[in-house]
């Protein structure tokens, strides 16, 4: 049993620097796996301290909570699918936040006469908390496409918005002022709940990468904001480290986009088709379709050939199946190289980790900007289920929603092919010019299915 | 846990948030789902509170509350470092060798 304070202090100090030294461990792939283990240490720290202060009750409830807790966090980690981990990622930024709420709720039922300080942690910790659980589980319906991935809106959403989270924030100021009631708290949770909801509900899908960072971000907040309320260092700089790696992947991925943060999250982006780019259309350029036998003898003569994977490789899971077409190459004589879109998918790095898992070397897989000059270079550019990231439109057209956004040189290639289910535009809505240019060709058909018959082509020809 | 100044803890706070942004800006962006997953384990530190909460609680309110956060907390904990482990050990620098072989 530890009652000295200063121990308790220093066996958390020793879980910060585990904490630390897992991201540090992260900014390579050779280690990054150690890494985690070094957090994970520490979080045993953290938790076996914990357990150790003197005094505390419940032990039943306790085990009981840590066990199916674990139970559910392993199962569901086992069995995730990586082309799923957007969901995952979303519905773990959810429960986090969601305890963090909790505790507050429960320090505030406990707390006779609280100073303000005090009051304000649990206020802002109930409030991030809240709106992270819900946030979070509305992404993950339209992830898991419980719900639709579109944009869902109506009149006057934004200003319904913003009073309901006046609502909340004039509840918190309430209890700032001493309106000690339990109601204050509970109606602050739920407003707040409701905001998660509906700020979440109108974001479309491709906006995705930047609401699964900002919910990352607030959950860290929240849990560092529950650090304050229990005067827990741990606590406020573990939280407050969550909260740096969101908010720098926010604008990370809000940049590799070319728009602000606040016009991701308020402007219901691919709510419509859009009329500057369809009119374009009719100038005489018709989408040519191709075989899979074509596409093989046009790779048959290539000497470098570079893939461009999308959310459409994630959909039809074909990532293992990319890979092999590029062995069959390789085998070939073709070079072969990747080309990641920092917003391709569901959330930051998704590409990368479906490749991973697909056995694809690191070493194969470039940054937008070390590959958009080899594309000059490429025989054949294979787009596989992206879109708007290789819209030259972003480049040409000041029309276009996504003008200014930094693209996959695609269009640089000597040809293009383009595997793609149907006609019907990105998430964005936007039609994409790319499709229209005399060297581009449509493998159209599920990206696994095309892929598969792309293999046997290219093995026979 | 013992108090501290307000102003203290505002001070780790602030400085928390530098370390954070110098340490994270230097992942490479192939490594941002890891990231992503880790930093989600990491927030699941919120299960400390959940501890507290519950090893302190008298009524049931509080005890619902407690026990809840703590299931959500662990939750978080567990799969967040398993998901991770799972991904990070899937990247590689070579392809896997089809073969056995014995340099590695």
């Amino acid at each position: 049993m530890i009652s000295d304070p200063d121990v308790l202090a220093l066996l958390y100090l020793v879980t910060i620097v585990c904490f630390i030294v897992a991201l540090k461990f992260l900014a390579s792939p050779r280690h990054a796996r150690k890494g985690n283990w070094v957090g994970g240490a520490g979080m045993l720290v953290a938790i076996a301290t914990t357990l150790l202060i003197d005094g505390l009750e419940n032990w039943a409830l306790m085990v009981v909570g840590l066990t199916f807790g674990s139970v559910v966090g392993v199962v569901g980690a086992r069995n995730v699918r990586m082309t799923a981990m957007p969901q995952m990622v979303a519905i773990f930024n959810g429960v986090g936040g969601g305890a963090a709420a909790l505790v507050a709720l429960a320090e505030w039922h406990e707390a006779l006469d609280p100073v303000w300080d005090e009051t304000l942690s649990i206020v802002l910790s109930a409030l991030i908390g809240s709106i992270s659980f819900a946030g979070s589980i509305v992404a993950f319906a339209k992830l898991q496409e419980l719900v639709s991935g579109r944009p869902i809106v109506f009149p006057a959403q934004n200003i319904v918005n913003v009073l309901v989270l006046g609502g909340a924030a004039v509840l918190g100021v309430a209890a700032l002022a001493g309106v000690e009631e339990q109601w204050v708290l509970y109606s602050l949770i739920a407003l707040a709940a409701l905001f998660g909801v509906m700020f979440v509900l109108p974001i479309g899908g491709a906006d995705m990468p930047v609401v699964i960072s900002l919910l990352n971000a607030f959950t860290g907040l929240a849990a560092s904001a529950t650090g304050f309320v229990l005067d827990s260092t741990v606590l406020i700089v573990s939280g407050m480290l969550v909260g740096a790696a969101g908010t720098l992947l926010t604008l990370l991925m809000a940049k590799a986009m070319n728009r602000s943060v606040v016009n991701v999250l308020f402007s219901a982006f691919g709510q419509v088709q859009t009329g500057a780019g369809t009119a374009r259309s009719d100038d005489g350029r018709t989408v040519r379709a191709t075989t899979p036998e074509d596409v093989a003898v046009q790779l048959g003569f290539a000497r470098k050939a570079i893939f461009v994977p999308g959310y459409g490789m994630a959909v039809a899971q074909a990532q293992h199946d990319v890979r092999q077409l590029a062995d069959v190459l390789e085998q070939k004589g073709v070079d072969v190289k990747y080309a990641i879109h920092p917003v391709a998918g569901r959330m930051p790095g998704h590409m990368n980790v479906l490749l991973a898992e697909a056995n694809v070397p690191y070493t194969q897989l470039f940054e937008m900007d070390e590959i958009n000059p080899e594309f000059a270079q490429a025989d054949v550019a294979i787009v596989i289920g992206a879109n708007d990231v290789t819209n030259p439109a972003a480049r040409s057209d000041p029309g276009s929603p996504i003008y200014g956004m930094p693209i996959l040189d695609v269009d640089k290639a000597a040809s293009v092919v383009v595997l793609k289910r149907s006609m019907n535009p990105g998430f964005a809505g936007i039609d994409n010019e790319l499709y229209l240019d005399p060297k581009t060709t449509m493998l159209f058909g599920d990206a696994k299915e095309s892929v598969l018959k792309l293999i046997t082509a290219v093995k026979n020809h | 846990m013992t108090e501290l100044p307000l102003v203290i803890e505002l001070t780790i706070l602030v400085l928390a948030a530098f370390l954070g942004f110098e340490v994270i800006a230097k992942v490479p962006t192939m490594l941002h789902t890891p990231l992503m997953s880790g930093a989600n384990f990491i927030h699941g530190i919120v299960i400390v509170g959940a501890i507290l909460v519950l090893g302190g609680a008298d009524d049931s309110f509080t005890k619902v509350a407690g026990f809840l956060a703590l299931v959500l907390a662990t939750a978080n904990v567990v799969g967040g470092w398993f998901v991770t482990d799972r991904m990070l050990g899937m990247f590689k620098r070579r392809p896997e060798p089809r073969r056995e072989s014995a340099d590695e």
